[in-house]
């Protein structure tokens, strides 16, 4: 089909007819080299002037067939796979596939590596949000904010470092705990960056929480009612921003998430403001466990005794954790042996994308680059 | 959701009501000088905290990367490069007993093994492929010899894949 001006659309696409004015709407690929789509996404945008009417994300650009690759590895040569998913939450991933090779072979964990995981999750969510609020500050034109996000990230990246030698891709937990102890500064070193960051946090409030352009940008822009949200498969921050009230740390506990008194911030509107808020007010529970983790840190082991093997018995095990971004959930099915038959994760987001057509519409482009920060979306994690 | 933009054109959204602004009064939208002066007073704290660091450079923490190369500290466990250390006399600990290669899971380690003056089963080559290397670790952690190890170093680029086939043995045998 060709256009007036002779442009040629490809298949499947069409444009409504030019109005009597003269004005038509138009496709807009937005992306793949985008700087505010923060990975390899493209999003072809069919617009009128400046308001958007429709978004289509393409995917696969960075598709690795990483659960096909699962199939040809051992159980535990997966879990590193797993860092290359959502590579702002390696350590829970990580901690998901362990968590499900647990149960399919009945594998406890000690006192200390359960304290471990917990606070290394914690630190995990924590650096994930500093960059997104970052990132998010960038996309809206304030690029000091991006600085003051790293800055304090910086400082759980190193102690990562110090813990398990790597910054992104972690590859830290193994079945029955994890690979190595804490070292020896540990708990002082946390106390320490979680002191700088409420005085940080409180910085940031001023920065961009107060700022009125922040709000003026954010506020009522991209909502999502929770019925739709909840159609969608939306989880995490961008689910609890529309008011579903679901952690998979609150209501399906796992590894000792139970003992630990924390709240899950919820949003009203599900707009661009409630999805900020909830990750601010986030980093602050997360802080608040991590409180009581130290105070209640064991000592003992930090895994349990090794098996020269993991050969995981028949079966499918399925398990599930809270990424900084949502629900992560790992099903494998094992015909017993040493590598999975089939290994299925299930991305927040994914799910996540998804909803952004309905969140953008009747918007501006503006509006597209704020709910796309919202989102805090890691394409590789889409792709897989 | 369709896979590419849809065949059939969706009808045009409906236009969004105004919503009230900042500097909008929520009671009863209509404008607010209160509110704009809040709103200025806002941004100028924002500036405050920038301000704040100008005053004090104590708290800046940029480091200048490529001219304190020398300088730069790696913490013990940090994953580098795998490296075979060698004792004072060039002997490493290795026995080509081939769990690293079994362990690794990209292929990235390949054990060539030779037989001794004694006809016994040493290490030829241990051939590290460091461009499919993803530094996982777990070829240390089979290791039951402690003959490898990460070590420092990230700057890997080179401008071939020549270099990057590594042969970290210095020499065959024991």
């Amino acid at each position: 089909m060709a256009t007036e001006q002779g442009y040629a659309l490809p298949p499947g696409f069409s444009l409504r007819e030019t109005r009597a004015d003269g004005s038509q709407e138009y496709f807009l690929n937005m992306g793949p080299q985008h700087p505010s789509t923060h990975g390899v996404l493209k999003l072809v945008v069919r617009l009128d002037g400046e308001t958007v009417i429709e978004v289509v994300p393409h995917l696969g650009f960075i598709h690795r067939a990483i659960e096909k690759m699962g199939e040809n590895e051992t159980f535990v040569q997966y879990i590193h796979l797993t860092d290359r998913m959502d590579y702002l939450s390696s350590h829970i991933n990580n901690l998901c596939v362990c968590l499900a090779i647990e149960k399919a072979m009945g594998i406890g964990v000690p006192e200390r590596g359960e304290y471990i995981r917990v606070m290394v999750s914690e630190l995990q969510r924590i650096q994930s949000h500093l960059l997104w609020w970052g990132a998010f500050g960038m996309d809206l034109g304030a690029v000091s904010a991006f600085l003051y996000g790293f800055k304090e990230r910086e400082k759980i990246t190193a102690l990562f470092e110090e813990l398990c030698g790597a910054r992104l891709t972690m590859n830290f937990f193994r079945p029955g705990g994890s690979n190595a102890d804490v070292p020896e500064n540990f708990l002082a070193r946390v106390k320490e960056i979680l002191e700088e960051l409420k005085f940080s946090l409180d910085e940031f409030e001023v920065l961009l929480t107060k700022n009125p352009i922040i709000r003026e940008r954010t506020l009522g822009v991209g909502a999502l009612s929770r019925e739709r949200a909840i159609n969608y498969g939306c989880s995490g921050p961008v689910g609890r921003a529309s008011g579903i009230d679901f952690d998979v740390r609150k209501h399906d506990p796992y590894s000792v998430y139970d003992r630990f008194q924390f709240d899950v911030p919820l949003g009203k509107n599900g707009d661009c403001y409630d999805r900020y808020m909830v990750r601010m007010q986030e980093m602050r529970e997360s802080i608040r466990i991590l409180a009581q983790a130290m105070a209640g840190f064991p000592e003992g082991q930090y895994r349990s005794k090794e098996k020269a093997s993991y050969k995981v018995p028949a079966g499918s095990y399925y398990a599930n954790v809270e990424t900084a971004r949502g629900l992560y959930a790992t099903y494998m099915v094992s015909d017993n042996s040493f590598k999975p038959y089939r290994i299925k994760s299930r991305s927040p987001n994914f799910s996540n994308l998804s909803a952004i057509n309905e969140m953008s519409r009747g918007g501006k482009i503006a509006d597209l680059v704020a709910i796309l920060s919202t989102l805090d979306l890691i394409i590789p994690d889409i792709d897989r | 959701m369709t896979d590419t933009a849809t065949a059939t054109v969706p009808p045009a959204p409906e236009a969004k009501p105004a919503l009230p602004g900042v500097q909008v009064d929520p009671a009863n939208g209509k404008p607010s000088l209160r509110r704009f002066l809040g709103d200025a007073a806002n941004l100028f704290k924002g500036m405050g905290v920038t301000f704040r660091y100008i005053r004090k450079p104590s708290r800046v923490v940029t480091r200048e990367y490529p001219e304190n190369r020398d300088t730069l500290k790696f913490p013990e466990r940090f994953r580098g490069q795998v490296i075979m250390p060698h004792d004072e006399n060039g002997d490493h600990t290795c026995t080509a007993c081939t769990l690293c290669e079994k362990a690794c899971p990209n292929g990235s380690i390949s054990i060539l093994t030779t037989k001794n003056i004694a006809s016994k089963r040493v290490l030829g080559a241990f051939v590290y492929r460091l461009s499919s290397c993803t530094l996982c670790n777990l070829c240390i952690e089979a290791c039951p010899f402690d003959a490898i190890h990460m070590g420092p170093g990230f700057e890997m680029a080179t401008y071939s894949r020549d270099p990057l086939d590594l042969i970290l043995n210095k020499k065959e045998g024991r």
